[in-house]
């Protein structure tokens, strides 16, 4: 992806790879890409309430050729397109691109001629993030599931293959980087009760039951 | 003469040191949204386990983004679903185009279909976005039995409708009560 696929292999170890990827996903600088009512949520995230300084990524650079993350935020229309396409080509290596709401992630609910149907068309999306808008939770669980793929990305040619064989002997682990909500994998107990969950094919519910139960306790509803 | 000003100015934020924090610690702390937070969808169930979809496809006319796509099947002696003729052999919601504007929960003319606050909803590619019917429907609460099975409610699906006030499965609160509560 950058520099280290050029270094020698077999000189970096895990411990490299994971120092790396640490240093990116902890100042991951997002690039100003506010096209629509979803920016406004992106701002909110960035103010005192939400704070994404926290994370390390409080400027949003104009630039973006400073920049590691690309948010587009909002509908993407066909003449907006190729503006979208330079800034990406602009970004330096590693980059990734973050498409927030469902009109960036697949046209929503403009299934027109004007947009495009799915930011994905034009560049490569790592995370998709529905809603619309997202509310700022949303925004910062996408990038913190982002963060959860960046530090499973393996380091140089030689680190990946590894990596192959150990899923093709093992099988893939049983929760994929991303896949888990943030504030699940952020929680040890409620972690463990994710994966035993996925395991058994039912972590959608496992979902309702927690939320069932917690209104339960706001509002004596469900029972 | 401007030092004075500087000061003040200074002042301001240096007295924000002692003022409440207001930052959320989002993943370690979830607020809980309000209670009307349109989240993600619920297929919901009858007290006894029973799908509560008839299959209509209302929702489905009444999403302005086009993101549900229900196929409906009829019930039969053997493989019950729902009480009453139809249920809803596949149910699917996009939420690469679902906006949560709750059209589709206004529609619904069972109850069935409701929203939660889950939001966590972030996924790294367009087909997992894509939510089943099986990862859509509610859990199995106690008491509660996986259909297909019979009608254990009542005689006809007119009982379950009819008892829905005072027995709503796993919709309660969405439904209005008697003491007005939820």
């Amino acid at each position: 992806m950058g520099i280290e696929e050029k270094v020698p292999t077999g000189v970096l170890l895990t411990t490299v790879e994971k120092l790396v990827n640490w240093s990116r996903k902890a100042s991951f600088w997002p690039a100003t890409f506010g096209l629509a009512c979803c920016a406004i949520e992106m701002m909110a995230t960035g103010a005192a309430r939400y704070d994404l300084a926290r994370f390390g990524m409080e400027v949003f650079r104009a630039s973006p050729r400073q920049a590691d993350l690309m948010i587009v935020a909002g509908r993407v229309s066909q003449k907006m397109a190729p503006v979208l396409r330079q800034i990406y080509d602009q970004m330096p290596e590693p980059r990734w691109v973050l498409s927030m709401g469902v009109c960036a992630s697949s046209g929503g609910m403009f299934n027109n001629y004007a947009i495009v149907q799915g930011v994905d068309h034009i560049v490569p999306v790592d995370m998709y993030l529905p809603g619309c808008p997202p509310r700022p939770e949303m925004l910062i669980d996408a990038i913190l599931r982002l963060h959860d793929k960046v530090m499973a990305e393996p380091l140089g040619d030689r680190r990946r293959r590894m990596i192959e064989a150990r899923v093709e002997r093992d099988g893939p682990p049983i929760v994929a980087p991303g896949a888990m909500p943030s504030s699940y994998r952020f929680d040890k107990a409620k972690r463990a009760e994710w994966t035993k969950a996925v395991a058994q094919g039912r972590e959608e519910q496992l979902r309702i039951q927690k939320w069932m139960e917690e209104r339960a306790n706001l509002s004596g509803g469900a029972k | 003469m401007s030092i004075g000003g500087t000061l003040k100015g200074f002042g301001v934020t240096f007295s924000h040191m002692f003022k409440p924090v207001v930052t959320e610690e989002y993943p370690e702390q979830r607020k809980p949204p309000a209670p009307r937070y349109h989240g993600r969808h619920i297929l919901n169930r009858w007290p006894d386990g029973l799908e509560k979809c008839i299959g209509c496809e209302l929702c489905a006319w009444a999403c302005p983004a086009d993101a549900i796509f229900v196929e409906g099947a009829d019930n039969t002696e053997d493989e019950r679903f729902s009480p009453g003729e139809r249920y809803a052999q596949t149910y699917q919601i996009n939420y690469a185009r679902c906006i949560f504007c709750g059209l589709c929960i206004e529609a619904c003319p069972t109850r069935s279909l409701t929203m939660s606050n889950e939001y966590e909803l972030a996924r790294d590619n367009r087909r997992d976005l894509i939510f089943t019917k099986e990862m859509l429907l509610a859990p199995l609460l106690p008491g509660m039995e996986r259909p297909p099975h019979d009608m254990r409610l009542g005689e006809t699906e007119k009982d379950y409708y009819v008892g829905a006030l005072e027995n709503p499965g796993t919709s309660a609160g969405a439904e209005h009560y008697k003491g007005g509560q939820a």
